[in-house]
């Protein structure tokens, strides 16, 4: 025989790629999802607690009112 | 319909390997072309995934052939390395390296659809010229400057959108 040829493998295949697959599906929906919980939701969070800490509703509708947007609330004057 | 699919997916893979055996070069010869084949006995065919198809390329064996075969049930250390590749084309038209070998077809393909796109370019130019209507005023520039305004005015999505950009104290935008 010229050049023997190394044994191929023949047993654990589905084992050895599930293996890495596993791991590595695990590892990036984690990740992704830690990415989206701290590059998106938790400042989502942050913005709509700011924002209402400093709401003035009536205030921001006599400013609505004003500019003309509403049918039943007309605004105040000549 | 999936098993309908690779039905016809298979028959279309038989089609090939009779066709390759017909007029691929190499020295073999023998394998009918012409006529259909029975798909009711083993076919044979060149698959990456099937290793061992389950009838030998040749089945018609010339003389040659077949002492060859007579001669492969003695010893294997008694044939060369010609007869040794001989008996190899009997049972397998094409090797793994020229089953693989690469083939140019995605140029077609990339044309096909390049080609077609350029069409449908074309059609929705002669579309823009001869059907579709006039541009809706609501587009012009005045008129979404106007919208723009009423949407500050209302306040639209004011936490993280459209009039958070907006600075109602200075009345611009924000920098």
């Amino acid at each position: 025989m010229s050049g023997a040829l190394a044994k191929p493998v023949m047993r654990g295949m589905l084992a050895k790629r599930l293996r890495f697959h596993l791991i590595a599906a695990f590892s990036l929906a984690i990740g992704i999802a830690a990415t989206f919980k701290f590059a998106v939701a938790e400042p989502r969070k942050r913005a709509y607690a700011e924002f209402y800490k400093k709401y003035d509703a009536a205030k921001e509708f006599e400013a609505m009112r004003e500019a003309g947007v509403f049918v039943s609330a007309r605004p105040t004057g000549k | 319909m999936f098993p309908f699919s690779a039905l016809r997916v298979g028959s279309l893979l038989t089609r090939r390997g009779i066709i390759a055996s017909g007029t691929f070069r190499t020295a073999h010869h023998g394998h009918e072309v012409a006529k259909q084949e029975d798909m009711s006995l083993p076919m044979y065919w060149d698959r990456t995934d099937t290793p061992l198809p389950d009838i030998p390329f040749q089945r018609k064996l010339g003389a040659e052939q077949q002492g060859l075969k007579q001669k492969e049930k003695s010893s294997w250390k008694n044939l060369t390395n010609e007869e040794k590749i001989a008996l190899y084309r009997i049972m397998f038209n094409q090797s793994y390296a020229e089953m693989k070998k690469p083939t140019n077809e995605w140029k077609t393909v990339l044309g096909g659809i390049f080609i077609f796109i350029g069409v449908t370019g074309l059609i929705i130019w002669w579309q823009k010229v001869f059907m579709y209507p006039q541009r809706p005023h609501t587009f012009d520039e005045n008129w979404q400057a106007m919208q723009a305004q009423r949407m500050i005015d209302m306040r639209m999505s004011p936490v993280q959108g459209f009039s958070s950009k907006w600075d109602y104290e200075k009345k611009q935008w924000k920098k």
